[in-house]
């Protein structure tokens, strides 16, 4: 085998690793807090991504419409559930949150959209948008259901896979796009080419372990998403609204989802439907992860990266087959070693 | 189960429709769809819906059988009717060794898990040269009967809502019965199935197969409709189709599977001739609508639509009383009985660093009413989980009738005839009273599933009927035996657990907290059903909180604290017990 060969597969794979791992710590804090398996995941990433290469290319993205809708929509939620408890304040924020903030972005974007904007301000109104996509998304289809069955919860977020991915294709057509690079430039050191693109990748995985690692041990709100996750009953108990953790998680979800995009946009052409099976490769590092451990789901995205981008060198026709046929001796380990009863509850 | 009535009219109604004049040809093709999708529906309802085994790799199955009969019948040249029984196998024997992997699998790995190997399958499928790859196997031959070939949709409607049917028929036959029971139990956990000698893994690999091969004659139905097979229809998205139609459906209910997959075909179909008409444009919108609507129904209906449906019906008025008087032979009982029932020896257990149970020894005779009695945190649960085999004690030694039973699995101790009850009562809710005590039969039986579908086990199951309704009425609920057992209040649940356990026919018994949320005639009631037990030569170690009712019903009790054993002696000892006092009161008397 040739050094060179295997250093780039290695690079590429770490690349591709890196994002999975991105996602999969998104999938696992979402299941953790909401016990919602983000099926929809995959679609935060093109909705990322393709707002942001529509943006770059001076076209209006329908996503900013969508978003705007479903504030809409979930305005109308608020207002149902607090039917019998009206007041003015509650009907200001619901208004301010779901429909002004919503119209203000629409209105940034209908000013930016024939212009072709700096590439900062893409990322931001792309962020901006698909944050407030997750968090509508929760409100309307999920909050509903927070007391259902994992079951239950993971067919809605079929469902909304569905629903999303079928505007993804209305709103971007069925051609692929790609953007333009975050970060330009590139250099190399000995044999191997660093682009920007690829180290603005590393760069920001790594601040979000971090980031996501400090949120988790040292802030109040991220004591409490935790609190959510180990015991929903216990921690609305302690004062903590449950709503509000699972609100969060859809956030930070989505625009994890929609910061993945945006970094592999430049990279490669996405589709409205790539989303799918770019989030299904998080899925396997988040379950190699057990769905609880967000290292262990780092460090399994990686493997996950390297696998694909191997498999794909030496045996491209069956490389889906082995990144997710990874899973078996993964799972078969977890269930030797893990033979221990376990109640269920539903 | 209830009478056959519906279901004969139902089949009738099927056969007539391909008869109603100007039926439009396009009708006979939904039905078809929905005959096929209903099949796997219906193993799902039995896997995820009544077992709890969530499945999304079920349109690979489909794709075994499918790919089975279309190899056989083109390249080998076998007739179709051959290839059903081997698509079938198929299925089955890949759901064993796919089983293998992921039944074990727990909670929310398991949906994953499958997911990952639908995936993987689906690309196996397409990359496989000789499944034909991404173009499939075509030229498929039809389905025929002697110079009858069933060329059209029309033609074979029948063959696919025959097979609907007597797959429906079966399913249920399988859910009531002996072996049902077991499978329903395994939804709430493994620890009260398996303390009544249920092997869990076995009966989550028999709902395995039993989906894999509903799902594996589907496809070879399927390969027979179209003549041709693809790797299309046998992917993820399909595998997760068919698990939103059982959940839409109403995921506890054989014919919510059928009813899914109408609801789910017939929305599709509407969808996708309609909406062009009234929202035109390019795009998927029926998937977008679709999305939504199935996201609308759930938040409406997340139980499904059957059960909602069925909610409308007047309620059935109780099943039908068992015949008591069909005797259930007894136990074997050990011959030579010791008068020394269990022996407990410096059984010790330690959780990391709490030690939970210290080297305690104890020891029950029979014919004896036995308390263990403590504070709570005393380690008086876990003591009862080391002799029933839910947990293995770290050292010392338990013996029943002088033969040691230290590493022994919860389904052997129920075999030596130790029966159980729980403090957190563990009753399958959405069962009746009779079948959940029936559940304490399931060693005493010995009807399996074939012949359970079959209705060959009906001389057995009687039997076993008639046992749980004696014990019901023996503990004095008679009122209640075809009561869901979740709508019974705490204390009666705990005495349905009492009734279950007696129908293991044991020859100790078990009992943690019994009189817990016990009014106080039914703690009177209930001391006095233990003490004829007792006079009928049955023993009884229990765990309870209250007094009154130890002190009047035990004749030895041993007192726990922090895990060691303090004190021991007949109840008029344990009073005065300088020691026990001060466990209790925290004060030296």
């Amino acid at each position: 085998m040739n050094t060179t060969i295997m250093l780039f597969l290695l690079q590429d794979g770490i690349t591709n690793g890196a994002i999975y791992a991105l996602l999969g710590l998104a999938l696992v804090l979402v299941f953790a807090v909401t016990r919602v398996i983000l099926i929809p995941q995959g679609e935060f990433v093109t909705y990322g991504a393709l707002t942001y290469a529509s943006l770059a290319s001076g076209q209006m993205p329908g996503t900013a419409k969508l978003a705007l809708a479903m504030g809409i929509v979930a305005f109308a939620f608020d207002l149902f559930v607090a039917r019998k408890a009206l007041h003015g304040r509650l009907i200001l924020r619901s208004v301010l949150a779901n429909i002004v903030l919503p119209a203000i972005v629409l209105a940034v974007t209908l000013y930016f959209a024939g212009q072709k904007p700096p590439v900062a301000v893409c990322i931001a109104l792309s962020l901006l948008i698909v944050a407030m996509i997750g968090l509508f998304l929760y409100r309307i289809a999920f909050q509903p259901l927070a007391h259902t069955s994992v079951l239950v919860l993971l067919i809605a977020s079929v469902g909304v896979h569905l629903a999303l991915q079928g505007l993804g294709l209305l709103f971007f057509g069925a051609e692929g796009q790609r953007g333009p690079a975050v970060l330009s430039g590139a250099f190399t050191a000995g044999s191997l080419r660093f682009t920007g693109q690829s180290l603005t990748v590393y760069g920001i995985t790594i601040a979000f372990i971090v980031g996501l690692w400090l949120f988790f041990g040292l802030t109040l709100y991220g004591k409490a998403l935790r609190a959510t996750a180990v015991n929903r009953l216990g921690a609305r108990l302690a004062g903590i609204r449950t709503t509000l953790s699972g609100q969060i998680a859809f956030l930070l979800a989505s625009v994890i989802g929609a910061l993945s995009g945006i970094m592999i946009v430049p990279i490669t052409t996405l589709y409205y439907d790539s989303g799918f099976l770019i989030g299904l490769k998080g899925f396997v590092a988040a379950i190699i992860g057990g769905l609880v451990s967000y290292p262990l789901t780092a460090v399994a995205a990686l493997v996950v990266g390297i696998v694909e981008a191997f498999s794909s060198f030496y045996a491209s026709n069956y490389k889906e087959v082995i990144v997710f046929m990874l899973l078996i001796p993964v799972l078969l380990l977890r269930s030797l070693a893990a033979p221990a009863v376990e109640e269920e509850k539903d | 189960m209830q009478s056959r009535l519906p279901i004969l009219i139902f089949a009738a109604l099927m056969a007539a429709i391909p008869f109603v004049p100007g039926m439009p040809p396009f009708w006979i093709v939904l039905l078809d769809n929905i005959g096929l999708t209903a099949l796997v529906a219906m193993g799902l309802v039995l896997l995820t819906g009544v077992g709890g085994l969530t499945s999304f790799g079920q349109a690979a199955f489909v794709g075994f059988g499918a790919y089975t009969t279309a190899v056989l019948t083109t390249t080998y040249g076998l007739s179709p009717w051959l290839t059903l029984p081997l698509s079938l196998v198929v299925s089955g024997l890949l759901a064993v060794l796919l089983g293998l992997v992921t039944v074990r699998l727990s909670g929310h790995y398991l949906p994953l898990g499958t997911l990952a190997w639908g995936l993987g399958l689906f690309y196996l499928f397409s990359k496989l040269e000789f499944l034909g790859r991404n173009d499939g196997i075509s030229a498929i031959p039809p389905l025929s009967i002697g110079a009858f070939k069933m060329l059209s949709p029309g033609s074979i409607y029948y063959a696919i809502w025959v097979a609907v049917i007597i797959s429906a028929l079966l399913t249920m036959n399988l859910l009531d019965s002996r072996t049902g029971r077991a499978i329903r139990a395994l939804r709430r956990g493994h620890v009260a199935a398996e303390a009544f000698g249920v092997q869990t893994p076995r009966a989550k690999m028999l709902v395995f197969i039993h989906a894999a091969v509903l799902a594996g004659l589907s496809g070879w139905l399927y390969a027979h409709l179209q003549r041709a097979v693809n790797p299309t229809p046998f992917g993820a998205q399909a595998g997760i189709e068919y698990l939103f139609i059982a959940v839409v459906g109403g995921a506890g209910y054989v014919w919510g599977g059928v009813l899914g997959a109408a609801i789910v075909v017939i929305l599709k179909e509407v969808l996708q001739s309609y909406l062009p008409l009234i929202l035109p444009g390019s795009g998927q919108v029926e998937t977008i609508v679709f999305g939504i609507m199935l996201v609308a129904l759930l938040q409406l209906a997340p139980g499904g639509v059957w059960p909602w449906l069925m909610s409308f019906l007047p309620e059935a008025t109780g099943g039908k009383k068992p015949d008591t008087s069909l005797k259930l032979e007894q136990r074997p009982r050990a011959a030579g009985q010791s008068s020394v029932l269990l022996q407990v020896e410096k059984a010790r257990k330690q959780f990391g660093g709490v030690i939970a149970v210290n080297n305690v020894s104890f020891d029950v005779q029979a014919r004896e009413i036995v308390a263990l009695i403590g504070p709570n945190g005393a380690g008086k649960s876990t003591t009862f989980n080391l002799i029933t085999g839910v947990l293995s004690a770290t050292s010392g030694s338990i013996s029943v009738l002088g033969k040691k039973v230290d590493r022994a699995p919860p389904q052997e101790i129920v075999k030596l005839g130790i029966a159980r009850t729980f403090q957190h009562v563990k009753l399958v809710p959405d069962m009746t009273v009779l079948e959940n005590v029936a559940i304490g039969t399931h060693l005493r039986g010995h009807s399996g599933p074939i012949s359970s579908m079959l209705r060959l086990d009906r001389a057995d199951e009687a039997k076993l009927l008639a046992e749980a309704a004696r014990q019901i009425e023996r503990v004095g609920l008679a009122d209640q035996m075809h009561q869901l057992a979740g709508s019974l209040s705490l204390g009666q649940q705990r005495i349905v657990e009492i009734a279950r356990a007696l129908c293991v026919d044991p020859m100790l018994l078990l009992l943690d907290e019994p009189a817990a949320g016990l009014r106080h005639m039914e703690k009177q009631q209930l001391a006095k059903l233990l003490r004829e037990l007792r006079d009928g030569g049955m023993s009884v170690l229990l765990v309870e909180h209250d007094m009154g009712f130890v002190m009047n019903l035990a004749d030895r009790i041993v007192v726990l604290d922090f895990g060691t054993k303090i004190a021991e002696g007949t109840p008029a000892t344990i009073k005065t017990n300088p020691e026990v006092i001060k466990a209790y009161l925290g004060v030296a008397a």
